[in-house]
């Protein structure tokens, strides 16, 4: 049994083992219980300067990163690469490079590019935590939806879990597919065939392309976002269609499990994705998610940045 | 356990250990927290209010033992709950990895209420000040006092007890070792294999 994390990166939710993914979530447990306190700040990270370097647009993760860094003491300088001199033509590794030079101790990076903190980590002394990479990995979104299934349905043994639309773009799906099936959950993947990916080996999943036989007798329903920003609706016949095929509403979720749990990374394409959420309201977990992706990257950033 | 400078958990291999001596057999220990809750009662003057908080690991065991002591002399429960003091350690940076945190478990505010903070060992007195901050984060209790089983000694802190069970003194090379378990309960005096033993 650890009792700490043996990586100082968290580039991929493979360099996570399951003792190492189940001390996350105690961890984050206590974490949670910040939020009923008066002073909602614990000292752990006092000193310490975390960037949040983002290559493509955020609200939820980088807004969860940095009330995560802040309630542990750090001090957060977010760069929105629109901003800063990535526009007059400087380098990736220069402008890494250059953040470290100011001191950081750690860096959140998002990019389009598959591979890029990876890259990264391997050139700088500081910890690099991925929020993001191209179609790649996600892993503090996997580790958030695994958390918030885990709260809600009390464990993972005999789970059936549908993940829903555009696979083959979803670096969300990518990570919650290792994540999950290593807890040993049954998982199903849920799309048109062109959004399925072609190569699937050393995925342990089934595929299914009717919505209602995919997610019946389901107990968690992940809806992923249709990536419009990607070119995604070329490989669709039209939204409409999508919507009526793939949409998770009131009427489809009757096929899964009678309190089957529906999430969503966000941001939703309300009425394409999602559609009558509010019918829906006590099956959702979508807000729960935002509220423990706060207590999971506390966990991730203390457990990393903490130490020496 | 002040884990600040003892080792991670009791239970060491045997050969980091030279000598191991019994200070107090179950008997004594029952005798020494029967003692301390009539103390803690004298000094609240009974039980209202009180809030037993043991600062996790070795605090827990003797917060549970002393609670009940004090609920079968006074015959009404009193409140009880642990806190880990991880994250409010000055030390976590000087290591290379901190460890996963273990749940605190308050079931109710600290507002007005007395608490009594419980550690198996006073030693050092920094995990006291860790509890202390804490609790200064949880809330505004009415009062806090403190209660250890075993004052070793070698305070770095200015940290006084108000309920001792016992006073050992001890060397820096000796680790106290305090064991509540069921049938195992013991206080043992270990030497650390230091080399030619100096102080």
């Amino acid at each position: 049994m650890t009792d700490f994390l043996s990586s100082s990166h968290l580039l991929s939710i493979d360099d996570l083992s399951l003792d190492e993914m189940n001390g996350i979530f105690r961890t984050a447990d206590s974490f949670l219980d910040l939020s009923s306190r008066t002073v909602k700040k614990v000292p752990s990270l006092r000193g310490k300067t975390l960037v949040n370097l983002f290559y493509e647009p955020s609200t939820r993760t980088r807004t969860s990163f940095e009330i995560a860094a802040k309630r542990l003491s750090a001090d957060v300088i977010n760069i929105t690469t629109s901003q800063s001199s990535v526009v007059k033509g400087e380098s990736l590794l220069d402008t890494v490079r250059t953040i470290e030079a100011l001191g950081a101790d750690g860096v959140v990076i998002r990019h389009p590019s598959s591979g890029v903190p990876e890259w990264i980590s391997r050139r700088v002394g500081c910890h690099v935590i991925n929020a993001g990479d191209g179609l790649r990995e996600h892993p503090t979104q996997a580790l958030l939806d695994l958390y918030t299934i885990l709260k809600r349905k009390g464990g993972f043994t005999g789970l059936r879990v549908a993940i829903v639309g555009d696979i083959l773009h979803s670096r969300v799906a990518r990570s919650n597919i290792r994540a999950l099936t290593r807890m040993g959950v049954d998982v199903r993947l849920v799309g048109p065939p062109t959004l399925i990916p072609r190569d699937m080996s050393g995925w342990k999943v089934t595929v299914e392309h009717d919505l209602r036989e995919g997610i019946k007798g389901c107990d968690v329903v992940m809806a992923l976002r249709l990536q419009l920003e990607r070119a995604t609706a070329s490989f669709i016949p039209s939204l409409s269609e999508y919507a009526r095929l793939y949409g998770i509403s009131p009427s489809v979720l009757r096929f899964a499990s009678p309190d089957v749990l529906v999430l969503h990374p966000g941001p939703i394409n309300r009425g394409i994705e999602i559609q009558d959420e509010e019918a829906f309201h006590s099956h959702s977990g979508i807000l729960d998610q935002v509220h423990y992706g706060v207590g999971i990257r506390m966990a991730v950033l203390y457990l990393l940045m903490a130490g020496q | 356990m002040d884990s600040f400078s003892s080792p991670p958990s009791p239970a060491r291999p045997e050969e980091s250990v030279s000598s191991r001596k019994i200070l107090l057999d179950a008997e004594q220990i029952d005798r020494m927290i029967r003692r301390m809750a009539h103390e803690i009662l004298e000094r609240n003057q009974g039980s209202r209010d009180l809030y037993l908080i043991g600062i996790l690991q070795g605090g827990g065991a003797l917060a549970r033992r002393l609670a009940s002591s004090l609920q079968s002399i006074e015959g009404s429960p009193v409140s009880l709950g642990t806190v880990d003091i991880t994250l409010y350690r000055d030390d976590l940076s000087t290591k290379p990895s901190p460890p996963f945190l273990k749940e605190s478990l308050l079931p109710e505010s600290v507002d007005h209420k007395k608490i009594v903070l419980v550690d198996d060992v006073l030693y050092t007195g920094r995990s006291v000040r860790c509890a202390l901050d804490l609790l200064m984060d949880l809330g505004r209790p009415t009062l806090v006092q403190l209660a250890v089983l075993i004052d070793r000694g070698h305070r770095e802190l200015p940290v006084r007890a108000d309920f001792v069970g016992k006073n050992i003194p001890t060397g820096r090379d000796e680790v106290v070792e305090v064991s509540l378990e069921t049938n195992r309960e013991s206080v043992a005096l270990l030497r650390k294999e230091t080399g030619k033993g100096t102080v």
